[in-house]
């Protein structure tokens, strides 16, 4: 176990958003022995986010990005944690996330998580991406699974849409958040390869 | 043809469809989706110009908001 600690700690993964998703995966990966992540949000912190969110009552109005960082510096104050206050889009990704070994995908908005997964695939196609797609209400655990296709996995029910009915509560989405950590986990700890099948298909 | 959708065979009428032909008759309906044919991300730009052949494997998955 030792040598996979030393893996984990010379491992850098990426997080785009700290909103539900991001700031529990973070955390998760942390508390697992993550050596950098890079963290990137333009959003402050917000009561209503407290219902899901890994932040706590005395950081509301914080920037998400410093007020994650404290919160990982309490676990590890080891761990090297670089923030970004900014809205990411295609550039941003490619600039910040460049020296990750993959990327977690933790938007809210469904428009973002394909910006990402299409920026990715084409600008880094030897970098994984963890996504979530599915992960509204509550129960039904049964149904959340991790799809892989390729170098990119999906982690959630794949049809949970939040909506006013069904909103995003702390239990399931903190599951798919440590679904997403516990398959970084996996790609690191494993080596797992990239699948080579994107060669077999011609235009 | 007999393509593999999502892990199932599933045969179709005719020898190609195009990625928005195929989406719209498995009620892929949702405005955000992810499609990769044998392992290749498609762009939702390039759904009406490329086509699903005989034997390919094709991976469509709904992005839904939340998070």
């Amino acid at each position: 176990m030792k040598s996979k600690l030393e893996k984990l700690k010379a491992t850098c993964i990426g997080i785009a958003g700290c909103g539900g998703l991001g700031s529990n995966c973070a955390m998760a990966l942390a508390r697992a022995g993550v050596g950098t992540l890079v963290i990137a949000d333009f959003d402050v912190v917000m009561v209503e986010n407290l219902d899901r969110q890994y932040f706590f009552l005395d950081q509301v109005g914080q920037k998400k990005v410093l007020a994650l960082r404290d919160n990982i510096k309490k676990v590890n104050p080891d761990i090297d944690v670089q923030v970004h206050d900014v809205r990411l889009g295609a550039d941003e990704i490619v600039r910040i996330f460049k020296n990750c070994t993959l990327i977690i995908e933790a938007f809210d908005r469904a428009d973002m998580k394909l910006m990402i997964i299409e920026t990715v695939s084409e600008c880094f196609p030897d970098k994984f991406v963890i996504a979530a797609s599915g992960l509204a209400g509550y129960g039904n655990n049964n149904a959340l699974r991790t799809r892989r296709l390729g170098s990119l996995f999906i982690c959630g029910d794949e049809v949970s849409e939040v909506t006013p009915e069904l909103p995003p509560l702390a239990p399931r989405v903190a599951a798919v958040a440590a679904m997403q950590a516990n398959q970084a986990l996996e790609i690191i700890l494993d080596d797992l390869e990239l699948v080579g099948d994107d060669d077999a298909w011609d235009e | 043809m007999k393509i593999i959708l999502n892990n199932n065979e599933v045969s179709m009428a005719g020898e190609s469809l195009s990625v928005r032909e195929l989406l719209t008759g498995m009620k892929f309906t949702f405005p955000l989706i992810i499609v990769k044919i044998n392992g290749r991300l498609i762009k939702k730009e390039d759904y009406e110009r490329i086509f699903v052949g005989d034997g390919d494997i094709v991976e469509a998955i709904h992005l839904m908001s939340g998070g």
